[in-house]
């Protein structure tokens, strides 16, 4: 009795475990950014280099962490829009590269401001059939209006991707495409690329220089 | 009597002044540009204004208000929250917001009383949240369009409608009705010094993620205000570049 018992609890618990395997598999989108969030949230707690400004570590925790839930390509025509049709395919590699090193750059930083504000998620209205969603979540800190952050996130072959960030609704995406328009009307796509380079080289010569 | 009136009447046109001339701008402003920001020249010498004014004066005393210890902050940022709390209350109504109107006068009971003349923001413990909300975002929930994109000195981005609106705010504004003048500078300096504290940080990241400041803030300011129009869930549109 007491071995059919055991027998009956491990195949229960083998099945959960199988169960748990494909539920991972299959993440869904807000738990998706819930679990990058945290774990970024409870490395920086714990990173008192991080805290106290050091950008390249903040870069790295990003690089490893973040980026392979991001989209950028995505995150580029976006930020590009109509004219990114006139580019080649070689400039939108080149484009893709710099844009996100630009925004890797500026918002790795912006981990080295959390000081233990609280992140609430909001639940998820999609249907299961979705591929496309946006994951809401709130920033909330003492004395301050909470401050409201979004993530779209799109489902691709390898999973759920993010391809634009909102903060307090405005896109951290298209909020450049007025300034790229500006730059691709003066000087074309590569007036485009050469502009990204040399911020990224300025943003770049700080950093070396603040240490 | 007619004395007494004088000042109020004067200083409603002198901010008016400034409104009428980019009316009055708009209509001569050729094409090409973005097409809601036809005063873009003059803008942009008002936000080089502003950045300066900015370098020297407010953020050097906002990084220094900022030593503050945090406790004090929260409650320089909960004491006039409080106050504006009355107006963001009278502007949900007339969004006919009348649950986040009523919530917000209950916001404003609670904490001028048990919160200590609103050093302490009980109310959102209590589960009450707190609202954002002002006059141009009325105008806006009322269908009126933003005109042109307008950047006024000191103050930073706005358009035509949110200028309205805010002239409408600071003649609503408790802290503009103490008839000291001295009280009346010193709060709404401090004020506006606690804002501007709240954004360092913030402020750095534009700088940086910024190929033109000016039209990064722009595209900014309108799309914040947007999404406050509609209370944070501005109308999704499948974006037509995005293919």
């Amino acid at each position: 009795m007491n071995k059919i018992a055991s027998l009956l609890a491990a195949l229960a618990l083998s099945v959960g475990v199988q169960f748990n395997a494909l539920a991972v598999d299959a993440t869904a989108p807000d738990a998706l950014v819930k679990s990058v969030t945290d774990d970024v949230i409870t490395i920086v707690r714990q990173d008192k280099a991080i805290q106290s400004g050091d950008t390249r570590k903040a870069v790295e925790l990003v690089e490893t962490r973040v980026l392979p839930y991001f989209d950028f390509a995505h995150m580029t025509r976006l930020a590009v829009g109509k004219d990114w049709k006139q580019a080649s395919a070689e400039q939108k590699t080149v484009l893709t590269q710099e844009f996100k090193t630009l925004l890797v750059r500026t918002y790795s930083n912006a981990l080295t401001q959390y000081r233990n504000q609280q992140i609430d998620f909001k639940p998820l209205k999609a249907k299961p059939e979705d591929t496309d969603v946006v994951v809401r979540t709130e920033v909330r800190q003492p004395g301050a209006k909470p401050v409201q952050i979004d993530y779209n996130l799109e489902k691709l072959a390898d999973g759920w991707k993010v391809y634009d960030v909102l903060v307090a609704g405005v896109s951290l995406v298209t909020n450049y495409r007025d300034s790229f328009g500006q730059e691709v009307r003066t000087g074309g796509i590569d007036g485009l690329i050469k502009s990204l380079k040399d911020k990224n080289k300025q943003l770049d010569a700080t950093v070396s220089a603040k240490k | 009597m007619k004395n007494s009136n004088m000042p109020a009447t004067r200083s409603l046109a002198v901010r008016l002044a400034p409104l009428g001339l980019a009316l009055a701008l708009t209509a001569c402003a050729g094409a090409g540009g973005h097409p809601r920001d036809p005063l873009e020249p003059l803008n942009r010498a008002t936000f080089a204004f502003n950045e300066t004014a900015d370098k020297y004066v407010m953020r050097p005393v906002a990084q220094v208000y900022d030593y503050a210890p945090l406790p004090l902050k929260v409650g320089v940022g909960n004491f006039f929250g409080n106050i504006g709390d009355v107006w963001i209350g009278v502007n949900n109504l007339l969004q006919g917001k009348f649950v986040d109107g009523l919530s917000d006068g209950g916001r404003v009971l609670v904490n001028s009383t048990v919160g200590m003349f609103g050093l302490f923001d009980i109310a959102t413990e209590l589960g009450l949240e707190k609202h954002d909300e002002d006059l141009g975002q009325t105008l806006g929930s009322w269908g009126v369009g933003e005109g042109p994109y307008i950047v006024l000195p000191f103050l930073g981005p706005s358009t035509l409608r949110d200028s309205v609106g805010l002239i409408g705010d600071l003649e609503a504004d408790p802290v503009w009705q103490f008839k000291e003048v001295a009280v009346r500078n010193s709060l709404s300096g401090l004020r506006f010094t606690h804002r501007r504290a709240s954004l360092l940080g913030a402020d750095t990241t534009a700088e940086q993620a910024a190929l033109d400041k000016y039209g990064y803030m722009r595209s900014f300011y309108l799309q914040y205000r947007l999404n406050q129009v509609y209370d944070g869930q501005p109308p999704r549109v499948k974006d037509p570049d995005d293919e």
